[in-house]
């Protein structure tokens, strides 16, 4: 009972890591039907400008927020530099460039930062929580929390703001959107700079659990990715099952299976539900530009 | 773009390669050559199923991974010889791209996109964690391929460079000759017409499902056989081959030379390989100009290199 | 029939320009070649970066003190990304075009083995940086190798397990290279050792979170003690996900992580009572003065540390090792190959900063166990536990 008590905290935590990536994927997608590879990039740079930041004498928050910031002006920039430019382009082109900038991204990081590993401490301390014998850290509550933080964020945002529903309208129909006074160009920079800065909040919350260096964008990447397909591409509610979902997976099988065989049972539930629900579990019908 | 253009096409691929050589300046030349000939079948696969189908992979380094191996296990668990080892990593490839490609083609965009890389990642996982069988992670060695010695015997005697860029480029001609004839038949005209429209390709009668998989499963054995040729050349492989970053790198060369024409992605294959090769000189910035590459390509010539070039050398500038 | 022909007399001169930037680097000139290829950048870049910044020091001093016998070293370096087939190529480009006499590399086994087919065909002494116990058994002409094998790593660990009277163990594995070999390698030896492995646990190099592995591992029954091999992040993450379950049994961690990083990143409360096997580096600061490796390690570890602002570890440790094997092989050898493999192999009684180095025509390693420290981490610093 312990033991099963043990995974369910560790497949949250995780899970939590995954969703917060997920969520993160939603915003641009929503406003652009771009997928953006260079999603886990942010998460990096969210950690490592943090722990440089903290490094140089900053208090903690205050470099979190730079951090949140700066990745925020990243995202405005490969907007403006790389997926404006190139509108209308197929998925596999917007593919290409997406993973390009991430590679950018990341070389550029290896550069400013360095190839070592960090961490930072973590906001409410190492002392473990006990729940029914197992144990839980301060910073997973953290990362748990911020998810849920920001997906009720999305969520209001989406459907009670009137800027939400002009970035929805941007992504049904850009021409229409324009006639009825969005102003288009607005909604991409805010729905890019808004996506950064949650893969940053992301980065800065992980960090102390996960550990940063300038490569951990691209598996995080995957993992959000999967995480945000198998919920529904779009919709924050499948971004948040999806994460937690794939973790809780993780952790079971690791747990009562093969932890040599966790990430292959995790793909192989993804496939089988794409099999059955082709949108994945919450996704919405739409038109797909191949 | 009838008949004489499929010839001409073949004829310059074929002179490329042939005179090449007198121009290299040392063994390791060859070597690059030969890489560039094994990364041009592979995307020359993807080219059938992205540029003629309009379907999407990132796993396609899973098929290489199969192909890699066979020939790496074949000979040492079942006796066989390593060419009939290509063979038969050929025809495993083919059988699991058939296998998934029924369920997974039904899938469009990024949902294929997302399924053919968990395919990718279930086929690397494998070949790392059955170490008994793999070797894991490091990796194993692979058997030679017995025909250099072979020639030797006749009196022909080639250095280990210049066979495989001899036997490398051979079966790349090979490839884009079936490539190219394919484009003309009447597969090759479904293909490209449920590229333009779905809905219309199956109004006048295409079995979508059944060519797609066609597509699926033809570029999945380009994949297998670039993959087995890597791994006889190298004389060792690892699982890396079968990796993520391996399918990323794939489809960006066919996108890159212009994932529409058959030697657009072989110029492709060999812009990105030519690249880390020659930003040795910066290795800082290795990672930088490639990632800036691929980004300028995409925006500034969406059809990829080579028709976007041909088509501003034709005075028509698009 | 035109647009086929302009695109391909496009393919014919992009190819041509292509290859002519590639022949830019020719080289010229006599001094003796040394090449190189490490995987300074990608998931061996923790290998590899302090690897290739050590050579490049290394040389630079080397030639500042005017070379050897005279002659100026030059170096080809290449970053193989950690990429098998990458290795290859730039071992190829290293024999054939930079036509160098002896090569150091191949941060991680892939990679070496990718280079030793080269070195082998060609005649090309070669000094491995990678651990597994194949690279030198069975012993190749041209191939040598400086890091202990992970075959020693758990000899070592469980030698030190043993006299604890920690018999039953409970395992958990990185599924990177690194530690799926050390974890195969410790299967092998664990039962001459009298040690057996009752719970057999993995993780990926990236995953964030061990503990389901770890409560597995503790709620088997007789478990005594935990083994970690694996490098990066992973075993700081399992270190503190043990201190966070609050399982009381003792850690070992592998030589992957012999670096004061590790224990910054762990935490040092977390870390408190860790062993693993590791060099003289690391304890350079405590080694009584007598020791035969404080002076190369101090010298190695204060230039390295002034130079680069990092602190060193025992790969780095790993490529100086092989540097001054491959100087000292050139003092009798000159540039020529098969002279400098010849004296490489005389080799004897040569302190590195990993042990004493003694090779033979039926040792390409030439350590023992007894260069091996096990090391304890005490109050966030190192203490020899023995």
């Amino acid at each position: 009972m312990d033991a099963l008590m043990q995974f369910l905290l560790s497949g949250m935590t995780v899970g939590a890591v995954y969703a917060l990536v997920a969520l993160g994927f939603t915003i641009i997608y929503n406003a652009s039907d771009v997928v953006n590879f260079a999603q886990g990039e942010f998460v990096m740079l969210g950690g490592m400008i943090t722990v440089f930041a903290h490094a140089a004498g900053l208090p903690l928050p205050l470099a979190a927020l730079i951090a949140i910031v700066l990745t925020a002006l990243v995202g405005v920039a490969l907007n403006k530099l790389a997926i404006e430019p190139a509108r209308g382009a197929p998925v596999v082109s917007l593919i290409i460039i997406t993973i390009g900038a991430s590679i950018v991204i990341r070389g550029a990081a290896q550069l400013i930062f360095d190839k070592q590993l960090h961490r930072f401490p973590s906001f409410s301390g190492d002392e473990p929580i006990r729940l029914l014998g197992a144990a839980i850290l301060p910073q997973s509550l953290w990362v748990v929390g911020g998810a849920f933080f920001i997906f009720i964020g999305l969520w209001v945002f989406f459907t009670k703001t009137l800027t939400g529903k002009a970035v929805l309208a941007t992504a049904n129909n850009r021409l229409a959107a324009q006639l009825v006074g969005i102003n288009t160009g607005w909604v991409m920079t805010l729905s890019f700079s808004l996506s950064a800065a949650i893969g940053a909040l992301a980065g800065v919350l992980v960090t102390p659990i996960t550990l940063v260096a300038y490569d951990v964008g691209v598996g995080l990447a995957l993992k959000g990715f999967a995480a945000a397909m198998l919920g529904g591409m779009g919709n924050p509610k499948g971004a948040l099952v999806g994460g937690i979902l794939l973790g809780l997976l993780e952790a079971m099988t690791a747990g009562y299976l093969s932890s040599q065989y966790k990430d292959a049972v995790a793909f192989i539930v993804i496939l089988a539900v794409l099999f059955a629900m082709p949108q994945g579990i919450f996704g919405a019908k739409r038109t797909e530009r191949v | 773009m009838t008949f004489n253009s499929k010839w001409v096409q073949l004829a310059v691929l074929l002179a490329l390669i042939a005179i090449l050589p007198v121009f290299f300046p040392s063994g390791y030349y060859f070597r690059v050559g030969a890489l560039i000939f094994v990364n041009a079948l592979s995307v020359v696969g993807l080219v059938i199923l992205i540029g003629y189908a309009g379907q999407i992979s990132l796993g396609h380094a899973g098929f290489a991974g199969i192909g890699a191996y066979a020939c790496a296990l074949g000979p040492e668990a079942l006796g066989l010889h390593p060419a009939l080892a290509m063979l038969l990593g050929a025809l495993v490839s083919a059988i699991m791209a058939a296998l998934i490609g029924k369920p997974i083609l039904r899938l469009k965009g990024y949902y294929l996109a997302v399924a053919t890389l968990g395919f990718g990642i279930l086929v690397s996982m494998v070949l790392t964690n059955e170490r008994s069988l793999t070797r894991g992670p490091d990796g194993m060695e692979v058997a030679e391929l017995g025909l250099r010695d072979f020639l030797k015997g006749v009196g022909l005697k080639l250095s280990s460079g210049e066979f495989w860029y001899l036997v490398c480029g051979l079966v790349l001609i090979v490839g884009v000759w079936i490539a190219l004839n394919l484009f003309n038949s009447s597969t090759g005209r479904a293909m490209r017409a449920l590229h333009g429209s779905e809905v219309a390709a199956r109004t006048v009668g295409i079995d979508v499902a059944q060519v797609k998989l066609q597509a699926f499963v033809i570029s999945a054995v380009y994949a297998s056989v670039a993959g087995s040729l890597l791994s006889l050349q190298n004389r060792f492989i690892t699982p890396d081959v079968a990796g993520f970053m391996h399918s990323i790198e794939m489809v960006t060369m066919a996108v890159l030379g212009g994932v529409n024409s058959v030697l657009g992605a072989t110029l492709g294959a060999a812009i990105l390989t030519l690249l880390p090769q020659v930003l040795t000189v910066f290795a800082e910035y290795e990672q930088l100009i490639m990632g800036l590459v691929m980004i300028l390509v995409m925006i500034f010539l969406p059809r990829g290199l080579l028709p976007s070039i041909a088509a501003k050398l034709r005075g028509r500038g698009e | 029939m035109k647009t086929a022909i302009t695109t391909a007399l496009t393919t014919g001169m992009t190819t041509l320009v292509a290859l002519g930037a590639i022949s830019l680097s020719a080289p010229a000139s006599a001094e003796i070649r040394l090449g190189a290829s490490v995987s300074a950048t990608g998931p061996a870049a923790f290998l590899g970066d302090p690897e290739a910044k050590t050579i490049e020091m290394l040389v630079e001093q080397i030639n500042e003190a005017g070379g050897i016998n005279g002659e100026k070293i030059k170096l080809f370096l290449y970053d193989d990304g950690g990429d098998p087939n990458k290795a290859r190529t730039f071992a190829t480009r290293l024999v054939e075009d930079d036509e160098v006499t002896a090569i150091i590399g191949g941060s991680t086994t892939g990679t070496t083995m990718s280079i030793i087919s080269v070195a082998e065909d060609e005649s090309i002494p070669f000094i491995s940086l990678a651990g597994a116990i194949q690279i030198i058994d069975p012993v190749r002409a041209n191939v040598f190798k400086t890091p202990h094998t992970d075959r020693m790593a758990c000899a070592k660990i469980f030698t030190d397990m043993a006299a604890r009277g920690l018999t039953r163990i409970g395992m958990i594995s990185g599924t990177d290279g690194f530690g799926a070999s050390m974890q195969a390698q410790c299967h092998d030896i664990a039962a001459e050792h009298g040690i057996e492995v009752l719970a057999d646990e993995t993780y990926g190099p990236q995953d964030a979170d061990m503990t389901p592995q770890l409560t597995k591992i503790a709620k088997t029954e007789g478990v005594q003690a935990i083994l970690n091999p694996g490098f990066g992040q992973g075993p700081a993450i399992v270190t503190r996900n043990k201190a966070q379950l609050g399982i009381d049994l003792p850690l070992y961690q592998s030589h992957g992580v012999a670096s004061d990083g590790f224990i910054k990143l762990a935490g040092a409360e977390a870390a408190e009572g860790v062993r693993l096997p590791g060099t003289a580096l690391l304890i350079a600061d405590i080694l009584p003065d007598g020791d035969p490796q404080k002076e190369v390690v101090t010298t190695y570890k204060t230039a390295f540390e002034a130079k680069f602002d990092q602190k060193v570890s025992t790969f780095g440790g790993y490529a100086n090792d092989a540097f001054l094997l491959m100087a000292n092989a050139m003092k009798t050898g000159g540039a020529d190959a098969e002279a400098i493999r010849d004296a490489l192999e005389a080799t004897t009684g040569l302190v590195g900063t990993t042990g004493t180095y003694s090779f033979s025509a039926t040792d390409h390693l030439g350590l023992d166990l007894s260069a091996f420290r096990m090391l304890e981490i005490r109050d966030g610093g190192w203490a020899l536990a023995e």
